[in-house]
């Protein structure tokens, strides 16, 4: 047991080192969701007169969308690296190894729940200097980094499993597009009983991203919603779940001892 | 026309990268995707924002959002090229290409009219796609004709800056500095409502920002209501004058190598 939680130990730490020593890797997701915070949440704030909107505070309402994006690129640079390690021949190497393939995967995941963890703070810093209040209070910023943390992990697990399928850094990045796209049809700029268009709407409703922004707003902007936050956890450990055992399976056609 | 003419080196170039563009799915499919993408986005998720009040845009929320995310899939256009040009003097083609070429400026005019053949096929798809989700067209032939002129010119602009930044740096790695600026002038502009409905700083930076006449101008040849066209023009021409100039300059760095 105390040899495989050493396993994990030391995948998880070479993935934070790894993420630490490109620049770019530590900026850009940074940077990119709270530059879009800043921008979106003053030229969307027009729709907080919107009869029925759900708060009167735009940043408040957007400050999700950053979490989920941030993310999404802990995701990229997650799969990015494993990518590299299957590219240059390291995972051969460690099939040599006593090295448990759950041990990889759930260190390589435990990179990015740090990388997620780090950029959470930093959203819920700017957030809160932006003042945003919290209406489930203290407590509820702590399950809201809990969550934040949950959804990272998906996301991160979903990187994992295309790159242990494409084997390609280049295939990965290329999935960018399609990965953000399930955010965009969500329900991160208006609530779902806002969104006008019926096809958008159901889109909307059918994509699990939209329970896990309305899980992380309904702690900021309405208090203790227990179906939402319940519905937020549910589909981020669903996502964690199904894309982890999707990555097992391709990591035992990879890890194949010869 | 002599061999050597900046005509022969420029159509010369277009041919090689509609070539390499038409060889390479994954080259055009992104920035085909992205404004298909963020028009659904913008025009099915936010069309309710139309009920905010204030909001008096007459050909509705759809040509609205059209408007910007044609501006914006021609200034991307032109960014994606210089992608292109980063990765050709990576490749050492470029190198190449400027001991070969006598007139060099022709490089910089052949990645145009490249760009400008890219962009056009996303232009024709996302007008397909617009017509199709029922935009209202409320501008005659001469005012669509001025829609479109404005994003040919801001699709030059966006190859121009990009041009510089790559003949500059001559490195992929420069393609956030190729982006960003875009993509953060785009945005701060009135991308969701019209500028009187923007409130705080904003409004004062849009004010400040040309993209918001360019904008302007586009959604009043699109309702049919043209309003500040000599102006949108002359911006328009005078940030492709500039950023031609920019181009050269880094035509002129990139010789230096040679």
């Amino acid at each position: 047991m105390s040899l495989a939680l050493n396993d994990v130990g030391l995948i998880a730490w070479r993935s934070v080192r790894r993420t630490v020593r490109q620049p770019a890797n530590v900026i850009a997701p940074l940077t990119f969701p709270i530059l879009l915070l800043a921008i979106n949440s003053n030229g969307l704030r027009a729709a907080t007169h919107l009869p029925g909107f759900p708060t009167d505070s735009f940043v408040s309402f957007f400050l999700p969308f950053a979490f989920i994006q941030g993310a999404l690129f802990a995701a990229m640079t997650a799969g990015t690296d494993l990518a590299r390690d299957i590219d240059t021949g390291f995972l051969n190497r460690l099939a040599l190894t006593p090295l448990r393939g759950t041990g990889l995967l759930v260190g390589q995941l435990g990179g990015a729940m740090a990388q997620a963890l780090v950029q959470a703070l930093v959203y819920l810093g700017v957030g809160l200097a932006l003042g945003v209040h919290f209406a489930s209070g203290v407590q509820g910023i702590f399950v809201l980094v809990v969550l934040a943390l949950t959804v990272g992990a998906a996301w991160g697990a979903v990187g994992i499993w295309i790159a242990l399928r494409t084997g390609s850094g280049e295939a990965v990045q290329s999935q960018f597009p399609i990965l953000f796209f399930f955010i965009i049809i969500s329900s991160m700029n208006l609530p779902r009983n806002l969104i006008e268009a019926d096809w958008f709407r159901t889109a909307a409703t059918l994509n699990p991203v939209s329970y896990m922004i309305e899980g992380l707003r309904s702690l900021i902007i309405e208090g203790w919603n227990t179906q939402a936050l319940a519905l937020g956890f549910g589909f981020a450990i669903l996502g964690v779940g199904f894309a982890m055992a999707l990555a097992a399976l391709e990591l035992r056609k990879r890890m194949a001892r010869t | 026309m002599s061999r050597g003419s900046s005509l022969t080196v420029a159509l010369a170039l277009t041919r090689r990268q509609v070539t390499i563009l038409l060889k390479n799915p994954s080259l055009f499919l992104p920035p085909m995707l992205f404004p298909l993408m963020n028009f659904m986005a913008f025009a099915g998720g936010l069309s309710r924002l139309r009920h905010v009040p204030g909001f008096d845009f007459k050909g509705g929320y759809t040509s609205f959002q059209f408007v910007f995310v044609l501006l914006q899939s021609a200034a991307f256009g032109g960014v994606f090229t210089g992608f292109g040009i980063a990765r050709d003097f990576e490749l050492g083609f470029a190198r190449r290409l400027l001991i070969a070429s006598k007139h060099r400026s022709g490089i910089v005019w052949g990645y145009t009219i490249a760009s400008l053949f890219r962009w056009s096929m996303v232009a024709v798809m996302l007008t397909i796609v617009a017509l199709i989700a029922h935009m209202q067209v409320g501008g005659n032939g001469v005012d669509l004709f001025g829609l479109y002129a404005l994003a040919v010119i801001v699709n030059i602009t966006g190859l121009l800056w990009a041009c510089g930044v790559a003949m500059r740096f001559r490195s992929v790695q420069a393609g956030p500095l190729m982006q960003t600026p875009i993509f953060t002038l785009l945005f701060l502009s009135p991308v969701y409502v019209p500028l009187h409905l923007l409130q705080g700083w904003i409004h004062a930076v849009a004010k400040l920002n040309p993209i918001t006449y360019i904008l302007t101008s586009g959604r009043g040849f699109i309702s049919g209501d043209p309003i500040d066209v000599a102006l949108a023009f002359a911006l328009a021409f005078a940030l492709c004058g500039g950023l031609a100039l920019w181009a050269l300059l880094g035509l002129k760095r990139a010789e230096q190598i040679v």
